[in-house]
């Protein structure tokens, strides 16, 4: 009992005086600062492209992962999923080197005129770089988890493929899809060290709330502590969600036995 | 085609240690020789290490400091914590266990005074540094005098104001534009060029060095040795330079407070003083 308490104190307790620290702080003046709230909308705005982004590229990946076994599947989960366990730093600087002026592709981008670092767009692929693979995972084990019984008999009525995918497939994977976008946005907006190497820092453009807290603490902690509580408390916000679907899931499952 | 691209993988190392920015004390090449030495002899008392907390621009001359003084103090071992001054000084202020500080300006070592931890007036003096515009040696270069950096459509990168040296980097455009030579307009222009505030000086030379960015403004000291080859080095005239000011001191908490006076003395002394100037300080 007590290792327990002693590891969820480790992780509860640091939170807690942050968020006392904020709230004791001037909260309401400290978070309306520009910066501040540059970099919140900026956050808010590039992890929900990013789950555009990964939801509308991620869920017909996760689909054909569940469903089909094909030459270099295992190789192509393991890429997929080598980005949760990777630093950030080392995707940072693999996006520089892949899409930087002077990386692998940046001729061929400079050719069309796209320079992507430094800008907005090198931070939601800094963010799907990182992030997208929470949702392709729980997309994947959700799509695999389908009775396919229900798939034939879709089949068996005349459905199409796309017909089976989005009628039957997406709804009975719907919480898992779900889950895995909670858990993708709040990754996303949580990203830095992908971020500072590849998009830079610069305020309105690329300086995300991590950022801003990052290199505020230096300078006007009162700021960066009042973006800290936001964070902390939008994803515990996140994770509170996740729970009560994941429940729910649950109960349905038991239900349905 | 090896050569290259083993300079590209240090370079690549530089930028993720930079990124990380968290304290990573590098413990690691100098400080291995002796961590074997104490394993072999178990009778032998347990190596003293020493905490220093140095800017990021001390990097090259410190590492060479450090094993210096090792050998001339056995069983002593130096731990060095590089970051950018201003996270240094809010480390120290958070209770991290430093030993010695070496500030890249006054203000941060007013900071770390504030947090009660350095005695105000022990702080010494112990190295001038300069300011240099840098740009990359590969592809296009626009820029081949200080007034380019205005011109329209550059990625010029500075570090953040909360860096000393991102700080020194504004005084210099403020007085360039008070000079009717650059015009008023300079600083205004040049910051509108500026697509990131890196959070430390080696962050502004990677992304130069990388060519990411066209300009970028850093220590002289920055551009020696393995960094020359990698960058040109546009010179600040004196009238418009800001001249940085180092201070060490050790700090008053330090648990081997003796040994922590021995390194300050060190580091200005006529040896430590020498390897400073090898690295482009100004001593």
């Amino acid at each position: 009992m007590l290792p327990g308490i002693l590891l969820v104190g480790l992780m509860a307790f640091p939170l807690a005086v942050v968020l006392w620290r904020g709230a004791t702080d001037d909260f309401a003046s400290a978070i309306s600062q520009p910066a501040a709230l540059a970099a919140l909308r900026l956050s808010l705005l590039t992890s929900a492209i990013s789950l555009g982004v990964t939801v509308t590229l991620g869920t017909p990946l996760a689909y054909g992962l569940a469903h089909w076994r094909f030459r270099g599947h295992g190789l192509v989960e393991t890429l997929v999923d080598l980005p949760v366990v990777l630093p950030p730093a080392v995707a940072g600087l693999a996006l520089l080197m892949a899409f930087g002026r002077r990386g692998a592709l940046g001729p061929i981008l400079g050719a069309v005129g796209v320079s992507l670092p430094f800008t907005t767009a090198a931070v939601v692929l800094a963010q799907i770089f990182v992030a997208a693979p929470f949702y392709i995972r729980a997309a994947r084990i959700s799509f695999a988890a389908i009775d396919p019984h229900y798939e034939e008999a879709a089949i068996v009525e005349g459905a199409s493929a796309w017909q089976v995918f989005t009628w039957v497939m997406i709804p009975i994977a719907g919480r898992g899809l779900l889950s895995g976008m909670i858990l993708m946005w709040a990754r996303a907006m949580g990203e830095f060290g992908a971020t500072i190497l590849f998009a830079g820092n610069l305020e309105g453009v690329s300086q995300t709330m991590p950022l801003a807290i990052y290199l505020g603490f230096e300078r006007d902690s009162s700021s960066a502590l009042a973006l800290a509580v936001v964070l902390i408390l939008l994803s515990g916000g996140l994770m509170f969600a996740l729970r009560k679907i994941e429940a729910g899931w649950q109960n349905d499952a038991a239900a349905q036995k | 085609m090896l050569h290259r691209s083993c300079q590209f993988v240090g370079l690549a190392m530089s930028v993720i240690l930079s990124a990380c920015g968290v304290a990573v004390p590098s413990t690691v090449a100098p400080s291995a020789p002796t961590a074997v030495k104490a394993t072999a002899v178990p009778a032998a008392p347990a190596a003293t290490t020493l905490n220093v907390f140095a800017a990021a621009s001390l990097t090259d001359a410190f590492n060479e400091v450090g094993k210096a003084f090792e050998a001339a103090n056995p069983g002593a071992k130096i731990a060095f914590n590089y970051a950018g001054s201003q996270q240094l000084a809010q480390q120290i202020g958070q209770g991290a266990p430093a030993d010695v500080f070496a500030s890249a300006n006054a203000a941060q070592m007013e900071a770390a005074i504030k947090t009660g931890r350095v005695v105000s007036g022990t702080a010494q003096t112990f190295a001038r540094n300069r300011l240099v515009v840098i740009t990359p040696k590969t592809g296009p270069n626009p820029i081949t005098q200080l007034k380019d950096l205005a011109k329209p459509a550059l990625k010029v990168v500075l570090a953040d104001k909360a860096v000393p040296v991102g700080g020194y980097a504004l005084d210099f455009l403020r007085k360039a534009s008070a000079t009717p030579d650059f015009g008023a307009a300079y600083s205004q222009t040049v910051l509108a060029n500026v697509v990131s505030y890196e959070q430390d000086v080696k962050a502004v030379l990677s992304k130069v060095a990388l060519g990411e960015a066209d300009a970028g403004i850093v220590y002289a000291t920055d551009v020696l040795g393995d960094s020359a080859s990698k960058v040109n080095r546009i010179d600040i005239p004196d009238a418009l330079n800001t001249v940085a000011v180092y201070p060490i001191a050790a700090l008053n908490d330090s648990k081997n407070a003796a040994l922590a006076q021995k390194f300050v003395a060190f580091v200005l002394s006529p040896q430590g003083q020498n390897i400073l100037a090898k690295y482009g300080f100004q001593t």
